[in-house]
């Protein structure tokens, strides 16, 4: 268990380097700079020297390699840089979105699995009824709509109807819950819609499963209640995959918050990411594609290890 | 006109009438009253905090209200030139020397005086950057031999010429007087840093959300500023920023939004809305790469303004965009703005749609260029007014025969291209922060001698014509010079021409007062005069 | 009716009476398909043609799901919009399935470094959440049809190939492979012959799976502002911008499109599902 625990976590760094590669160099033939862009406002009369200069100055005009190097030098020693866009340090940019970000996503999860459970395992009990088929068509329902499509109706919905709009600051929940609750409730539950229809699909079919073996049967014929059949012996053994499903979700997540943060104006890491490829803020960009991908691999460790902990069966190589 | 029953019905048109047709929008019995903190919306986050080397308005409206300029613009009078932090000025009699006389007493946020050596300091960072250091707009000083501060209280501007639009410059809104101390220490600290001797003091920013200032107890203007403070809330995209009006939540955004907006702010406000409207000092136009065949003939660019039904557009745009206004190259009710008999003459402005294009297509056809012709517009990825203008442009082009791709490109790629000239047509813009020939006509003069004409052409009738009205002080003067290069370069030669100007509507709150809408979204944004009604 | 069609109706419509949800599904992608298909002849307007007199209009007799701002007929546009839908989710579906499909099944076949090395690409690719790496392409390439269809195939690439390269693993140890291989046929031969063939079920239900969320994601993108361009009549592009603006005062703006993109990317689900539960039950998608 070791070895293979010791094994993934050295695997990452090679799959990190590669991430680190390629969306370097994938940047710089995007075309278009950063610099002109600063200059794009109005009365831009900058003439190429100005331009120039900038770019020396944001170290632009070093040989391609250079700058790579010494930007994974940097990494290395947990020194992101400065946002080409602002000059501000990145871990500083970074950290005012994270929190955001992460409780947007941790709370979606939470709604996803709060339809999930109940919805899937309801599922699964009245297999091929009208029951059945409804929580079907309700959680595809989730996964079909374009999530901003889905953002835009809550927010006119809310305008229309209340004349009210969620609150459009960010307050850390520690400071003020109700406040910071009004403003993460909606995208939340936008996202989580969209994210409990895996997880039900998957909690319905896991369900199905373990109903179909023998000692729930067994149990059955004990004459034991159903619900007690139903919730000790077949949801706990259909955990394995629901968690399974929940964590790569979690992951998933972070894509899905791109679009949502734009909709309800929320000023989290999916915002900043489209600013910085916008701005081709290369520096920036870098750091959160890195920071992204080493969420998404780590949670798919996580999921790995917990699904290799939690069914001895399973075989490792 | 054309306008519907329901537009007329509509509160929002007959609101923007009243705010129109006012002489001032406030009535003069109100006075203002002391406190509130003011919440506005802003569609952009600023990149660095120094207005001389920013662009955007994104970072005017929340970081101008920290600092003073040498001279502003009467905001109930514009274009009207008064002093902010200059009492006096004058020329010499060879209008070669501008002497500025600075108030008294004037502080830094820090506590330290501001003096005619501050005010030189800044426009030495303007006008000659030192290495290093950006200044956006330094081409348009260049009739400035230096700068000197003979004393605390007066700044000596020496001119190697006389220029028209210098004094305008001094107003600049971008141009925030900085401490000569701090700029001796180190001449970028006010990329990051915000320290001035505007009406309110930097308090909080939170990048990417919002921005907070406080009131200077110690402004030199006795009374003000009203509020007690501000903040600025960052939201990028419209339809949240729209909402956030029209909840409540903010009470103003100082750029503008479009006519759907504006009706939808209404509906929900009612009568706690009010609208202002105002042309607005910007524009679209289309630029042509002239150095490419078959946009190198006079011909083919004569056709292809002349295709444009600007007539139709300003009916149907208006409604969905904030293009408006039928213009040359001058804002439609600024002082240099074309006299409509001669707008009529300029090809694509006339009346008669139908005898324009056929002439177009006639044009075409001398020209060599055969139906189903196509090419590329190239624009900007932004929906309004870039995309919308663009599929109006495809869909004229269309009526002349001609097969055009639209293709809108993000910021950074756009600019690329239009700058390597890699583009058959481009949908470009010009936003000034007043109506002054020379910066609007910098457009067009040959593309090496103006760092903002995309149009790749060289001709020296327009750059004499240029420097001549630039050197002349009376406007007077300048009229049939400025006719003249307009005449040519949009209309005989039709390097690139403007589409339409646009409409400013600012749709708020009753309950701000004491801020009158103008041309320019970038001018008076200080906040000093604004008050909040309960 | 010939001999041979009659099993295959025979058994589509066993598939749908069996499993209704997939049996809908199946029948909206016919009808999406048809409508793609016979857009020239179905819409009532030209999909680019701008009518300024009839801006805003409401659903009714002459334009039964209403105008755009610009008078261009929304239900024209949205029948030729299936056209854009379908085409970029087929393309990106169908190159990011095969191509991944293709790496898949080399890598189970050859094994060792190679394969080492194709996995750690693969990774690395699919560390990149799908928006993300969408987003990438689009900054690098541009926007536009091909552009767009590009920035979706790249990241269904790898996770076809994770789905295909397990169940290949399984057959590479198979007895008729080491036959095949003993009898002197070339790789090739074996890779075409023996395995491609039995990896049609992943394959096929990946890339109906994928065609889903292919059209979301133009729809995102095109949200964004980095997909097809106006006046290209495209459902994601309908919604951008004036639909939401004008939400109050003309809702079928918004509405319609979607809920085109949502009826197609519900029908590609369940049918994809229904797909899975016939051919293989036990297959786990990414």
């Amino acid at each position: 268990m070791r070895q293979y625990v010791l094994k993934r976590l050295l695997l990452m760094i090679p799959t990190l380097f590669g991430v680190a590669l390629l969306v370097f160099f994938l940047l710089r033939v995007a075309p278009g700079d950063i610099v002109e862009l600063k200059y794009a406002g109005s009365g831009t009369f900058a003439p190429k020297e100005a331009l120039d200069r900038e770019r020396k100055q944001l170290g632009l005009d070093k040989p391609l390699a250079y700058q790579f190097v010494s930007w994974i030098a940097g990494i290395a020693r947990f020194d992101f840089g400065d946002s080409m866009w602002t000059g501000r340090p990145i871990i500083e940019e970074i950290k005012i979105r994270l929190e955001l970000s992460l409780q947007l996503a941790v709370m979606a999860t939470v709604v996803a699995m709060l339809l999930a459970v109940p919805l899937g395992t309801l599922a699964a009990l009245k297999q091929d009824t009208w029951v059945d088929y409804a929580v079907r068509i309700f959680s595809i329902a989730g996964l079909a709509m374009p999530s901003f499509w889905l953002g835009i109706v809550i927010i006119l919905g809310f305008l229309i109807v209340f004349k009210w709009m969620p609150p459009l600051t960010f307050t850390s929940f520690w400071t003020d819950p109700r406040a910071n609750l009004a403003q993460l409730i909606w995208p939340a539950l936008a996202v989580g819609y969209r994210y409990s229809a895996m997880a039900t699909r998957m909690t319905r079919s896991a369900v199905l499963e373990v109903l179909r073996e023998d000692y729930v049967r067994t149990a059955r014929a004990k004459g034991l209640w159903e619900r007690a059949v139903v919730l000790k012996h077949a949801l706990s053994n259909a955990l394995l995959p629901i968690v399974t499903v929940i964590g790569l979700e979690f992951a998933f997540l972070i894509g899905g918050l791109v679009v949502t943060e734009q909709v309800f104006n929320l000023n989290g890491i999916g915002m900043l990411f489209v600013e910085s490829i916008t701005h081709r803020d290369y520096t920036m960009t870098q750091a959160l594609v890195l920071l992204v991908s080493f969420a998404f691999i780590f949670m798919n460790f996580m999921v790995d290890l917990l699904y290799a902990w939690l069914d001895p069966r399973i075989h490792y190589q | 006109m054309v306008i519907s029953i329901k537009a007329i019905m509509s509160r929002g048109f007959i609101l923007s009438l009243l705010a129109i047709g006012a002489p001032a929008v406030l009535p003069a019995a109100e006075a203002p009253r002391p406190g509130g903190e003011l919440v506005f919306a802003v569609g952009e986050i600023p990149p660095s905090f120094d207005g001389h080397r920013e662009t955007t308005f994104g970072m005017l409206h929340p970081i101008a209200p920290h600092y003073s300029t040498l001279l502003r613009f009467d905001p109930q009078n514009y274009p009207k030139i008064v002093g902010d932090v200059a009492e006096t000025w004058s020329f010499s009699r060879d209008g070669l020397t501008l002497t500025v006389k600075i108030r008294k007493g004037i502080k830094f946020h820090d506590g330290t005086p501001l003096t005619a050596h501050d005010v030189k300091a800044t426009y030495d960072k303007i006008i000659f950057p030192p290495e290093g250091v950006a200044s956006a707009r330094k081409a348009l000083y260049s009739m400035v031999d230096k700068v000197e501060a003979p004393d605390d209280l007066t700044v000596v501007f020496k001119l190697k010429h006389i220029a028209a639009s210098f004094l305008a410059n001094l107003a600049s809104p971008w141009n925030f007087i900085y401490s000569a101390e701090r700029l001796k220490k180190d001449p970028r600290w006010y990329e990051k840093n915000v320290m001035g001797s505007g009406p309110f003091i930097f308090v909080e920013h939170v990048a990417g959300s919002h921005w907070v200032g406080k009131k200077n107890p110690a402004y030199f203007m006795p009374g003000r500023p009203y509020l007690d403070g501000f903040r600025a809330i960052f939201i990028r995209d419209t339809a949240p920023r729209v909402a956030a009006v029209r909840s409540g939540q903010a009470v103003v955004e100082f750029r503008g939004f479009n006519p759907a907006a504006r009706d939808d702010i209404v509906k929900t406000l009612g009568n706690k809305a009010v609208v202002q409207e105002s042309p607005w000092a910007c524009n679209i136009l289309v630029t042509l790469n002239n150095e490419k065949k078959p946009f190198s003939d006079a011909r083919v660019r004569r056709a292809l303004t002349l295709a444009i039904d600007r007539n139709e557009a300003s009916k149907a745009l208006a409604q969905i965009s904030v293009m408006k206004y039928i213009g040359g190259v001058f804002r439609p009710g600024s002082e240099f703005a074309t006299p409509p008999a001669e707008l009529i003459k300029l090809p694509g402005f006339g009346k008669d749609i139908n005898a324009a294009r056929n002439e177009a297509k006639r044009l075409l056809k001398e020209a060599g260029v055969p139906e189903g012709f196509s090419f590329v517009l190239k624009n900007r990825n932004v929906k309004e007014p870039y995309e919308v203008s663009g599929v109006y442009l495809v869909d004229q082009w269309r009526k002349i025969g001609l097969n055009v791709t639209h293709t809108p490109l993000e910021g950074g790629p756009y600019f690329n291209d239009l700058r390597q000239g890699n583009f058959d047509a481009g949908v470009d813009f010009d936003c000034e922060f007043m109506d002054e020939p020379d910066l609007y006509l910098l457009k067009y003069l040959s593309s090496e001698a103006s760092p903002v004409n995309y149009a790749r052409y060289k001709d020296a009738t327009l750059d004499e014509l240029y420097e001549r009205q630039s050197r002349m002080l009376d406007v007077k003067d300048r009229l049939p010079l400025i006719r003249q290069m307009e005449r040519r370069a949009i209309g005989e030669q039709a390097y690139q021409f403007p589409l339409l100007w646009w409409q400013r509507i600012v749709p708020h709150s009753s309950r701000l007062k004491g801020w009158k809408i103008g041309p320019s979204h970038y001018v008076n944004q200080d906040l000093r005069d604004v008050w909040l009604a309960p | 009716m010939p001999a041979r069609i009659r099993p295959w109706l025979a058994s589509a419509l066993d598939f749908i009476s069996s499993r209704p949800l997939g049996g809908a599904g199946a029948i909206i992608i016919v009808l999406m398909i048809a409508a793609a298909l016979l857009a020239n002849f179905l819409a009532p307007y030209d999909p680019l043609a701008n009518n300024y007199g009839a801006m805003f209009e409401a659903p009714g007799v002459h334009h039964w799901l209403g105008t755009d701002s610009f008078g261009r007929d929304v239900l024209s546009r949205i029948l030729y919009g299936s056209r854009t839908a379908l085409w970029v989710g087929f393309c990106s579906s169908l190159f990011g399935t095969s191509i991944g499909a293709l790496i898949g099944v080399s890598c189970a076949y050859f094994g060792g470094k190679a394969d080492l090395f194709m996995q750690r690409l693969m990774d690395i690719l699919l560390s990149f959440p799908l928006i993300v790496l969408a987003l990438v392409v689009v900054a690098v390439s541009g926007s536009g049809l091909w552009n767009v269809i590009l920035a979706i195939t790249i990241p269904m690439i790898p996770r076809a190939a994770l789905v295909v390269r397990s169940s290949a693993l399984a057959l590479r140890q198979m007895l008729f492979v080491e036959a095949a291989l003993t009898l002197g046929s070339s790789h090739w031969r074996v890779i075409s012959r023996h395995m491609l063939p039995n990896v049609m079920a992943p394959y096929l239900i990946m890339l109906t799976a994928f065609l889903g969320q292919a059209i979301l994601l133009e729809a995102s993108l095109s949200f964004l502002g980095l997909g097809v361009a106006e006046p290209t009549a495209a459902w994601g592009l309908m919604l951008r911008g004036a639909a939401v603006e004008f939400a109050e005062r003309a809702p079928w703006m918004a509405l319609f499109p979607g809920l085109a993109i949502s009826l197609a990317v519900f029908a590609f689900n369940v049918f994809g599902d229904s797909l899975r539960d016939a051919l293989d039950p036990k297959l786990r998608l990414p």
